[in-house]
């Protein structure tokens, strides 16, 4: 019986001793193959860990995801301690639309409206001109190309993702806002007369073409490839038995994109337009080189401004009181909890669409 | 299987009572790029009775059945030659509009496919393709087509339950609904039963009984007992040394089970091969 129990047996086994009796009736491979060993205890033990990957995986993978959490839960703490001073000093004033808009180092006076500002515009005007674009990009690439088109077109927009911020940045100033922005702006100028709407058309539009609007179009440009490129899979995900049930109906291509695809995909393409916003709020290299950079209030989109990571990026490492360097933070911080609240109201909006239909 | 009978036709009547010629394949062939999948068939499907394809699996009996509402069309590299008549009309010839014919010549698949959305949404759909918007008519054309597949006791008291969230077999039934109610001439069907237990498959089968009234159907099936059971006349196919289909016999299904004219063909029913 004693050889028996020195077998490597799992330590809750150990005094289970009517199964070991059971096992000790007949002769196994595994007696063969473990023989009766004079090591300790805990030899056994990581022994049995080792040989019961299961353990150790678990392990592994529960730490990797601790490391996410643990991080996140960092971030968020350090932007909460650091932002004290600013937080104190300004309370909710700071991210007030209503509040004054002043942003003076030297007097240690920030207000962050404007930033903030800048960061929805900017990302929903590309999101409205992105998204359209990118999904019929998505439906080309995925229901009518031809067979021999669609390898390099995929290729092409997996490109267009792939290219660094700086480059986009750098191409926006020389290229983009010249050829593009400015003769936009100046054709887009003549609606600031416009009662009422007019204040997001307000001119000019500065001669360099550095502007909010040259922001949110280099955005619609950065973001179409990956919500083009995820809408695409979404869409190649869906079961042919879809298409055919909606051709065999009597449906043109195009109803059947429009009836069946796009609300088969609905909540996919969703979760592209998502991440899509995600890299429009947070962009920050292409957009701190077209934006303009300048604190000053006004709606306009034909006007320089900042965007929350944009202002960050720009003052940041020229920030010497403590104040400034404290409502920078607090931008961070407004930046984080914005994106955060976004993202749960649409996973919220995606679950809720597939639930309904299922 | 053993040399068993089997079972016929319940009503045995089919083959005696005339009708008039639906739709005629004529020397059709059909190509995937270069490989030829289905070889020169020539084969009638009469109006109001059902014709069931049988043979081995991969003969090409699914790639003919696609070939009567141009389904094949989808695939990239299948090309069709001879001619499919509908009504004496070549449906392959130019100038024909393919959203008419599969509007004329509708299809059931092999596994349920219905859309994600409420039951009703599923039956209207080919309405509301055909730019029918009154809610009375429908209402109307719904309730008599989830009636006509045996599924209106089922659902009628929430047509705006997701058709996702019905039964493998009431998922089929829908799916008969909705290509009937944009009232097809002819309704093809691909296996229809397979996906689906027997007492579903039973159900299925009653109904096709009741719907050749109305309709012509074609099934494809590769239970040999499902094509004797139900269907009014049979093509056996089989695969030819070129890895083609080609038809072996065509007739009426009492005579095809009963006194096959060719070998091959009392081979499989009997179970020899296949």
């Amino acid at each position: 019986m004693a050889a028996e129990v020195r077998r490597v047996s799992p330590p809750h086994c150990l005094s289970a001793s009517s199964r070991l009796s059971f096992r000790s009736s007949f002769k196994r491979f595994s007696d063969l193959l473990m023989q009766p060993t004079s090591s300790s205890s805990w030899r056994k033990r990581l022994a049995y860990y080792f040989k019961h990957g299961d353990v150790l995986w678990w392990t592994l993978l529960t730490l990797s995801v601790g490391v996410v959490l643990v991080l996140v839960l960092w971030i968020a703490w350090q932007l909460w301690v650091q932002s004290a001073a600013a937080r104190h000093a300004f309370g909710w004033q700071f991210i007030w639309p209503w509040a004054k808009p002043v942003w003076n180092p030297a007097l240690d006076k920030f207000q962050a409206w404007p930033a903030i500002y800048g960061s929805l515009i900017t990302a929903a005007i590309a999101l409205v001109l992105a998204v359209p674009l990118a999904v019929g990009i998505a439906i080309f690439l995925s229901e009518l190309a031809p067979e021999w088109l669609r390898a390099p077109l995929n290729y092409m927009v997996e490109m267009l993702a792939a290219i660094p911020s700086v480059v986009y940045g750098l191409w926006g100033i020389y290229v983009f806002l010249p050829l593009v922005v400015v003769p936009l702006g100046k054709a887009l100028a003549p609606l600031g007369e416009i009662p009422g709407l007019g204040v997001f058309f307000r001119g000019p539009v500065p001669a360099s073409g550095f502007s909010r609007l040259g922001a949110a179009l280099v955005l619609v440009i950065m973001i179409l490839p990956t919500i083009a490129a995820v809408s695409r899979d979404v869409l190649q995900a869906i079961p042919r038995s879809q298409r055919e049930a909606a051709l065999a109906l009597g449906a043109t291509r195009w109803e059947t994109v429009w009836k069946v695809l796009l609300p088969y995909g609905q909540s996919g393409i969703l979760g592209a337009i998502i991440l899509g916003f995600g890299r429009a709020i947070g962009e920050t290299m292409a957009v701190t080189m077209v934006i303009g950079n300048s604190a000053g209030g006004g709606y306009s989109i034909l006007r320089p401004g900042y965007t929350m990571a944009s202002i960050i990026a720009n003052e940041f490492a020229e920030a010497v009181s403590e104040m400034h360097t404290a409502a920078l933070i607090e931008i961070g911080l407004v930046l984080f909890v914005l994106t955060f609240l976004l993202n749960a109201l649409a996973r919220w909006l995606v679950v809720n669409k597939t639930i309904k239909r299922a | 299987m053993t040399q068993q009978p089997v079972a016929l036709n319940r009503t045995d009547k089919p083959a005696a009572v005339a009708s008039a010629t639906k739709m005629v394949i004529r020397g059709v062939s059909v190509y995937y790029k270069t490989f030829r999948a289905i070889k020169n068939v020539d084969l009638p499907v009469y109006e109001n009775r059902i014709t069931a394809f049988i043979g081995p699996s991969g003969c090409g009996k699914s790639t003919l059945l696609r070939t009567l509402n141009r389904m094949n069309d989808l695939i990239p590299g299948a090309r069709v030659e001879g001619k499919v008549l509908l009504d004496g009309e070549d449906i392959y010839a130019a100038g024909q509009d393919v959203v008419d014919i599969r509007r004329r010549v509708g299809m059931v698949f092999q596994r349920p496919n219905p859309f994600p959305m409420s039951v009703y949404d599923n039956v209207a759909f080919g309405l509301r393709l055909l730019g029918i918007r009154q809610k009375s008519i429908l209402d109307e054309v719904v309730e008599r087509s989830l009636r006509a597949a045996a599924l209106w006791e089922h659902v009628c008291d929430n047509l705006n339950q997701s058709g996702m969230a019905l039964s493998g077999g009431q998922q089929q039934r829908l799916c008969i609904a909705r290509a009937i109610a944009v009232e097809p001439e002819v309704i093809l069907m691909d296996e229809p039963t397979s996906a689906l237990d027997p007492i579903a498959t039973l159900t299925i089968e009653d109904l096709l009984q009741t719907l050749k009234e109305n309709f012509t159907i074609v099934i494809v099936t590769h239970n040999m007992q499902q094509a004797a059971r139900i269907s009014d006349y049979t093509a056996f196919l089989s695969m030819d040394d070129d890895r083609a289909g080609y038809l072996v016999e065509f007739g009426p299904t009492v005579e095809l089970f009963t006194n096959p004219k060719e070998k091959l063909t009392e081979d499989y029913i009997t179970g020899r091969f296949g």
